[in-house]
């Protein structure tokens, strides 16, 4: 047998053509992943066998940063079935350079999402209560079948990618149930855009529904509040800009070229486009909100807001730092053409929409709305940082071992010297 | 299913606040009678359970003008729902007998979205298993359920109680309704067959309990067309079935949010003919 001892012990198991970096490399890397792994387990472990007392939350703040963390990556895993929906339905053929680490972001954010769940619901065994005695007047039971079913189609759109790997698309079957998975995937992209369409916006409607939170509730159209329709805007608008950022992080750690310029600029165009369309109405609302919500309540503008924490100064970095600053670079070709000022943008756009999801969960709760009550704060304890940290290790991990074994980056060999390496 | 519907019987509060020395009996009652577990730590008041609150209200006037009001908080059992209509596994629901929102701890998941959503703070969360000190298990209440970590709780009007009288009337083999007027139907329990054990705990007799609906009831004539009633957070469309009574009217106003320029809300525009 004719081995090559220069190349990495697993390097069999790369994708086609491709080059990783050694395997000890790789252990190395992997063990620091495990460490936060290993770190948000064991708040994971205290959680589950002492309760959620161990966090910082409390009965004024029911919600914290296990769901502002939840929102904030699901709106950005929307880079999935948003890119899923302009590469497979509207057929906008270059975004399959980058729609197979759009839907592992997106399986990510939404497992990890769901894990975070797990700790979160303070009866976690009764989860399945969300199927079985559901209430559909609830918002949240939406979110419950919606988050569940979509993961299901992240799976689906998953598994075509991790057989394809090189020897494993070597069977036969597992070529063919790939190759037939491929062929349905203009399916399960539509379904994923339904899904994902609804879901987004019941998280947003199940704030805005909260008829006794003056902050958070909004008018809407029919059973929908402002707020899903917002959602559902937002989430389009950050979730390509956020795919760009990750591949762009990706090829930093790396030193490779896996996705080309022209293609993130594509996907920031469309992040800038969308941001566009939902800053729009997300001004209206907020003038809907200060102008009409607020007096019809019997409260002002600055009844909204209080001190530093909870200060104007969020609602400016949400609608203009965050919202009108990277909406005009992102739609600017000029700006896009600079890398710096490009990413920059992305990353304010995705800044904008996760101080959007914290506000209309923490400051919804901080403001008092009884006006003898007080303004109470919220800071996230050790416990919570860990677990959300283990998500992202998770991300990381799942990253990882994508990138070295699958073929994610249909561009990567193209942008890294063309020729395929003989092994 | 949590539709604002005009039940029969609506079992509410009218609570005066000019009675009202802010003792703490009801809190004490209500823990007492509810099973309600001591907390470890006490220091943080965002973690203690008490499903009834004494709310201190002040005028903020220098002395010597400086008053002071307290005002007692327990489940407002709003008629329009904001916690019943969010909870995704229906663990919460308004009963059409009588009026109670109730809270079923065996099907609550613990997401905490009623807590989010009750604007009053009425709603407790389990955040470690309960722990009576030795000894003091012996004295919990035997029809009321001691809760696991993990689920929410609340006041439930003491609705153990409710059962108990009509459970009486039931063995003694009455009916639990009797004919009112105009076709309605009020309960068979006399006034003071069912009481919340936060007004019969209270000193003053500051709390009255009864059927808002149930013209022979005293709440019936301490909430109809009297000028010092109010509810909290009136505007916001809760319907709520407590009632507070207050012949000052800074702390009337303190009962809703106003702007600058309204002027506060009279009984008469903001209570419904008919509850």
């Amino acid at each position: 047998m004719n081995v090559n001892y220069n190349l990495p012990l697993d390097a069999e198991l790369f994708p086609e053509g491709c080059e990783r970096c050694s395997f000890s490399q790789f252990l190395l890397w992997l063990a620091v992943v495990g460490l936060v792994l290993l770190w948000g387990l064991y708040a994971a472990f205290l959680v589950l066998s002492t309760g959620l007392g161990v966090t910082a939350l409390d009965d004024y703040f029911g919600f914290g940063l296990w769901i502002t963390f939840d929102l904030a990556v699901i709106a950005l895993g929307a880079g999935a079935f948003f890119t899923g929906l302009l590469r497979y339905i509207l057929n906008i053929d270059p975004l399959k350079n980058i729609i197979n680490l759009a839907v592992i972001i997106g399986f990510i954010c939404y497992s990890g999402a769901m894990l975070i769940l797990v700790l979160d619901i303070g009866q976690p065994l009764r989860a399945w209560f969300g199927y079985w005695h559901a209430n559909v007047h609830s918002m949240l039971t939406e979110v419950i079948f919606c988050i569940t079913c979509y993961c299901i189609v992240l799976i689906i759109e998953y598994v075509p990618l991790i057989l394809e790997q090189k020897q494993l698309n070597k069977n036969p079957l597992l070529h063919h149930i790939a190759h037939n998975l491929h062929v349905t995937m203009p399916l399960f992209a539509g379904i994923g855009a339904f899904l994902s369409t609804f879901h987004q916006g019941s998280l947003g409607g199940m704030y805005g529904v909260l008829f006794g939170r003056p902050y958070a509730f909004r008018d809407g159209f029919f059973i929908w509040p402002w707020t899903f329709f917002l959602f559902v805007l937002s989430a389009v608008a950050s979730g390509p800009a956020f795919t760009v950022l990750i591949a762009t992080l990706m090829e930093k750690m790396t030193g490779k070229k896996l996705v080309s310029y022209e293609i993130k600029s594509l996907m920031g165009k469309i992040a800038g486009t969308m941001l566009l369309v939902y800053l729009v109405f997300k001004f209206l609302d907020t003038g809907a909100w200060i102008w009409s919500i607020a007096p019809r309540s019997g409260l002002d503008f600055d009844s909204f807001f209080h001190g530093w924490i909870y200060g104007k100064w969020l609602l400016f970095s949400e609608l203009i730092l965050c919202g009108l600053l990277p909406c005009f670079m992102l739609l600017s070709s000029s700006m896009r053409s600079n890398p710096a000022l490009f990413y920059l943008a992305a990353l304010l756009d995705c800044t904008g929409i996760v101080i959007n999801r914290y506000v209309l969960t923490v400051q919804t709760l901080a403001a008092p709305v009884m006006p003898f009550d007080r303004w109470v704060t919220y800071s996230p304890n050790w416990v919570e940082w860990a677990a959300s940290a283990f998500v992202l290790a998770y991300g990381a991990l799942l990253l990882s071992l994508s990138y070295r074994y699958l073929p994610v980056f249909p561009q990567e060999i193209r942008l890294n010297g063309g020729q395929a390496k003989k092994l | 299913m949590s539709a604002n519907k005009d039940f029969n019987v609506r079992w509410g509060m009218a609570i005066d606040l000019d009675k009202c020395t802010g003792c703490g009996a009801c809190m004490v009652a209500c823990q007492a009678e509810n099973n309600l577990a001591p907390v470890a730590d006490a220091s943080n008041k965002l973690r203690v359970m008490n499903w009834l609150v004494v709310f201190e209200l002040s005028n903020k006037k220098p002395f010597p003008d400086h008053e002071l009001v307290y005002l007692p908080r327990p489940c407002q059992q709003c008629g329009e729902q904001p916690c019943a209509t969010v909870c995704p596994v229906i663990a919460t629901e308004r009963n059409e007998d009588g009026g109670i929102v109730s809270q079923i701890y065996p099907r609550c998941i613990g997401c905490r979205y009623c807590m989010a959503a009750c604007p009053y703070h009425a709603r407790y969360f389990n955040w470690f298993d309960p722990i009576w000190p030795k000894g003091m298990e012996k004295a919990l209440t035997p029809d009321v359920s001691v809760r696991p970590r993990g689920v929410v709780e609340k006041c439930s009007f003491c609705h153990h109680r409710y059962m108990a009288a009509k459970d009486k009337i039931r063995v003694g083999g009455g009916s639990v309704y009797v004919p009112g007027e105009k076709g309605r139907k009020h309960s068979a329990i006399p006034e003071d067959g069912y009481v919340t054990s936060c007004a019969e705990a209270c000193p003053n007799g500051a709390i009255v309990f009864g059927d808002l609906n149930n013209p022979a009831h005293k709440v019936y004539r301490l909430t109809r067309g009297n000028a010092h009633a109010f509810r909290l957070l009136e505007r916001l469309g809760t319907d709520t079935a407590v009632y507070y009574l207050s012949s000052r009217e800074w702390v009337r106003r303190l009962g809703d949010n106003y702007l600058q320029d309204e002027e506060t809300q009279k009984p008469k525009r903001i209570l419904p003919n008919k509850h």
